[in-house]
């Protein structure tokens, strides 16, 4: 009996240390992050030129901005239209489905770095596109395709079959029916999955470096080699002179993926409140 | 008489009409579905792509410095022409298990905490802890690795701190989130029968919880841990900037380490010709690598029907 | 002799109240049979006997539960009491591990380490449960992958592994086949000779064919309670006449 309760006694110090740690990680970094970078944010960090001096951000945050829009406008139709097939045209047994998926899964359990490795074969090389903004986000937008299709697929599958059914039973066709009925209760969703999207974008490192280059300007065309905010955050850390800059980029960069966060967390909750309303 | 005035206004009558309409409705959503097809053709495409484009450029290299000398050699120069990969592979093995020594227990003590004791308020606000710790950028770990982790490991052990346990204290970290977000859902799917069962044995909480539920989730959970070796594996910037990154044979915790992450990450950049080759063949190693680990976890998350 | 006995007891989900004023004795090495239409109260209270119900949120009970004249919800510890009253389940719920390791669960978790010893109690319980010779062979197999009524079986060997006093049953044959269901009935019988039964059946012919004493619920209370034959040839109450000539659902 007695070593029973000691063992719920063990247990309970084992799962609740396992917690405290993980929070304790989690204010440790962000706090510490913080703390230390909060007191380097300067205007200086944000004039529109990049110099040795200033060591601007703002050139890397605007061509974080231009990345995430580049690449989502690859990534988020091909996804969303894919998810659509799977869902809504094919059948389950249907041997391209199983091969979609299976490539799918794969593409999301490959590491950035190889990513990186791949485009920088085949965008910036065999292709000619140079290390540049198109070729970051080509390469971007097939690292993001498995996260928008899976979420899609989600939300798509989330919508009562009741709808289609009302909708076919007017006489909508398959396309109308997918596009009037079946997408607008998916959005939620499928707006979630892309916010994560973003979220992986902005974080990206490894897979930029060697397709979209270093380069802390704003381009003046697609074809320009273009730091995003985490390889600029990178290339300040590295280099070992701008540690109080790496800080105030860092600084960014936790509150541009917090605020990811609670966007994230206030579509989901949309999601559920609709939830609701169809119980 | 209205019927005739009907037809005599429209060249076709209402029938053909209406069959035209269909028709173009038809010819519409065939179209809309080839469209569909070759967008979920894409990841297809891109997969064929990868795979090419890797083996392409890394067997040749591979080829000529010799498969055994590449995989078994111990020894990277790239300056004299000698390229042996070892180092890399067992710095990755290396630093991917003791990432998995700190971040499977702690991830999983959080993840039964959060299916089995918080309540459901704690839950809501530890899984957006969760979700911020695995949305911070790996740069960010890496960076806080180097300003934190490593100084800390040089001041406790007087050594000069980016070293294998620098690596995977800081994969340890990034490895959490996979771990709980994974493991949570499948704690929470196992069978409330189950849990019961175990109380009306004269069980305690922790009992039936740890004794029951977790072994009856362990197809999730163990397949949390095999996405958290992926990630750990193929984890390039954070493990770069904290590891050291020497390429010889790892010596021990404390001392550095390179992966084949890393390899990839420091060299590429002025890399040409069979130096170039042999990192791209570093990156078909770990490709395989992933692979492996891809499959064991599909199998294992259709078993845990996750 | 009084196995059990429930005074005055009152049980509320939030603002509803599911049973009312009970009262009502359980005598020891007799099987008790609860009856009523769903939804009367008869499992709730079934539960209060081993604080099952204790898991259930916004659940408040007052009154008293006496086991051998302690109240179970005095200071009396939730796992002791748990190991002295076992429970059957509606639905077979084997532990998704090996047939031994379900038997040997119970044990274990009241300390008993020894393997010899464990062995012992494996196949006492088993055989008990009248199901050693079916599944002796395969002690080490998936319990998940025997039948049905295998596995109802197999939780009650489970349930008997750590030597219980009382056995609880709720509607423990619902889920089962005509020939699982009489060869658990015929089990209940045989085991009232060492344990105190309580089951709570749907079915008025299975409480006829196996219990001693029979309680009628309705709508949260004890309507009438005795000696099972007396109840159901001459009832003393209109509404448990009318429902055992079947007026009510």
């Amino acid at each position: 009996m007695i070593s029973q309760k000691k063992e719920a006694v063990l247990i309970k110090i084992l799962v609740y240390s396992g917690t405290i740690l993980t929070l304790a990680i989690l204010v440790s970094v962000a706090g510490y992050i913080l703390f230390k970078g909060i007191p380097n944010l300067s205007y200086k960090l944000f004039e529109w030129k990049y110099t040795t001096e200033n060591v601007s951000l703002l050139p890397a945050l605007i061509n974080t901005l231009l990345m995430t829009f580049l690449s989502l406008l690859f990534a988020a139709p091909l996804g969303i239209f894919a998810a659509v097939y799977l869902v809504e045209y094919a059948r389950k047994d249907n041997r391209l489905v199983k091969l979609v998926r299976i490539t799918a899964e794969t593409l999301s359990g490959i590491p950035s770095i190889i990513y990186g490795l791949f485009g920088l074969l085949f965008f910036v090389t065999a292709l000619k596109l140079r290390m540049s903004l198109l070729s970051g986000a080509l390469t971007l937008s097939i690292m993001i395709l498995p996260l928008i299709i899976r979420t899609t697929e989600e939300a798509l599958i989330a919508v009562p079959v009741e709808y289609r059914e009302g909708s076919y039973g007017l006489g909508a066709g398959r396309l109308r029916t997918v596009f009037k009925v079946v997408m607008p209760s998916a959005t939620p969703g499928i707006l979630a999955g892309i916010i994560l999207s973003i979220g992986r974008i902005v974080g990206e490192t490894a897979a930029l470096i060697y397709t979209a280059g270093t380069v802390a300007e704003v381009p003046g065309s697609l074809f320009d080699s273009v730091r995003t905010l985490s390889v600029h955050m990178y290339a300040l850390s590295s280099e070992g002179f701008y540690i109080k800059e790496a800080y105030a980029t860092a600084v960014i960069l936790l509150v541009i993926v917090a605020g990811i966060n609670i966007l994230s967390a206030n579509v989901a909750k949309r999601i559920g409140r609709r939830m609701n309303d169809k119980n | 008489m209205n019927k005739q005035r009907y037809s005599s206004t429209y060249a076709i009558s209402p029938k053909k009409r209406m069959v035209k309409r269909m028709n173009i409705k038809n010819f519409k959503d065939n179209c809309a579905k080839i469209v569909f097809i070759l967008a979920a053709c894409i990841s297809i495409l891109a997969v064929a792509l990868i795979c090419i484009f890797l083996l392409a450029n890394g067997i040749p290299g591979i080829a000529k410095i010799g498969v055994f000398k590449f995989l078994t050699g111990k020894v990277w120069k790239p300056g004299n022409s000698i390229y042996g990969i070892l180092p890399m592979i067992l710095g990755s093995i290396y630093v991917t298990a003791g990432a998995l020594i700190i971040g499977v227990p702690t991830g999983i003590a959080t993840a039964v905490f959060m299916s089995r004791f918080a309540s459901k308020r704690t839950v809501k606000i530890m899984s957006q802890a969760v979700s911020l710790l695995a949305g911070i950028p790996s740069v960010v770990y890496g960076f806080f690795g180097l300003v934190v982790v490593v100084p800390l490991v040089r001041d406790l052990f007087g050594v000069s701190g980016t070293s294998m346990l620098a690596a995977s204290i800081v994969l340890g970290i990034m490895i959490l989130p996979t771990i709980i977000s994974i493991s949570e859902p499948a704690l929470d799917a196992v069978p409330n029968a189950y849990y019961e069962g175990a109380l009306a044995l004269g069980a305690t909480h922790e009992r039936a919880v740890f004794r029951v539920i977790l072994p009856a989730a362990k197809s999730g959970v163990t397949a949390s841990v095999v996405l958290g070796v992926g990630r750990a594996i193929g984890e390039a910037m954070a493990v770069m900037m904290v590891a050291g990154n020497q390429p010889r044979m790892p010596k021990g915790i404390l001392e550095g380490v390179r992966t084949l992450t890393s390899n990839i990450v420091m060299e590429m950049g002025y890399a040409t010709d069979l130096h170039r080759e042999a990192l791209i063949a570093t990156a078909v190693v770990l490709f395989v690598f992933i692979l492996i680990i891809n499959i064991l976890f599909s199998v294992l998350k259709r078993r845990a029907k996750l | 002799m009084t196995k059990i006995k429930i005074n005055n007891l009152n049980l509320f989900y939030g603002s509803f109240q599911a049973l009312k004023n009970i009262n009502l004795s359980i005598e020891a090495n007799e099987i008790t049979a609860f009856i009523g239409p769903s939804g009367c109260g008869k499992s709730t209270l079934l539960k209060t006997i081993n604080r099952m119900n204790d898991l259930v949120e916004g659940c408040k009970i007052d009154g008293e539960v006496l086991l051998d004249g302690e109240n179970v919800y005095g200071n009396m510890d939730t796992t002791l009491l748990r190991k002295r009253v076992g429970m059957v389940f509606q639905k077979p719920n084997p532990f998704p591990m090996s047939i031994y390791d379900n038997v040997a669960f119970g044990p274990r978790t009241h300390g008993i380490r020894g393997k010899a010893k464990l062995d012992d109690i494996v196949e006492r319980s088993l055989r008990d449960a009248a199901i050693w010779d079916e599944l002796k062979d395969r002690l080490n197999k998936d319990a998940l992958g025997i039948s049905g009524g295998q596995q109802q079986r197999l939780c009650i060997a489970r349930a008997l592994a750590v030597e219980p006093e009382v056995l609880l049953m709720d509607e423990p044959t619902s889920a089962l086949d005509p020939v699982s269901t009489s060869k658990i009935e015929e089990l209940a019988t045989s085991l009232k000779e060492k344990y105190t039964i309580v089951i709570v059946t749907h079915n008025m012919q299975q409480a006829v064919r196996i219990s001693d004493k029979t309680a009628f619920f309705l709508l949260g209370e004890v309507i009438e309670s005795g000696n099972t034959e007396r109840l159901f040839s001459v009832p003393r109450d209109k509404r448990t006449e009318d429902y055992i000539t079947g007026r009510f659902g």
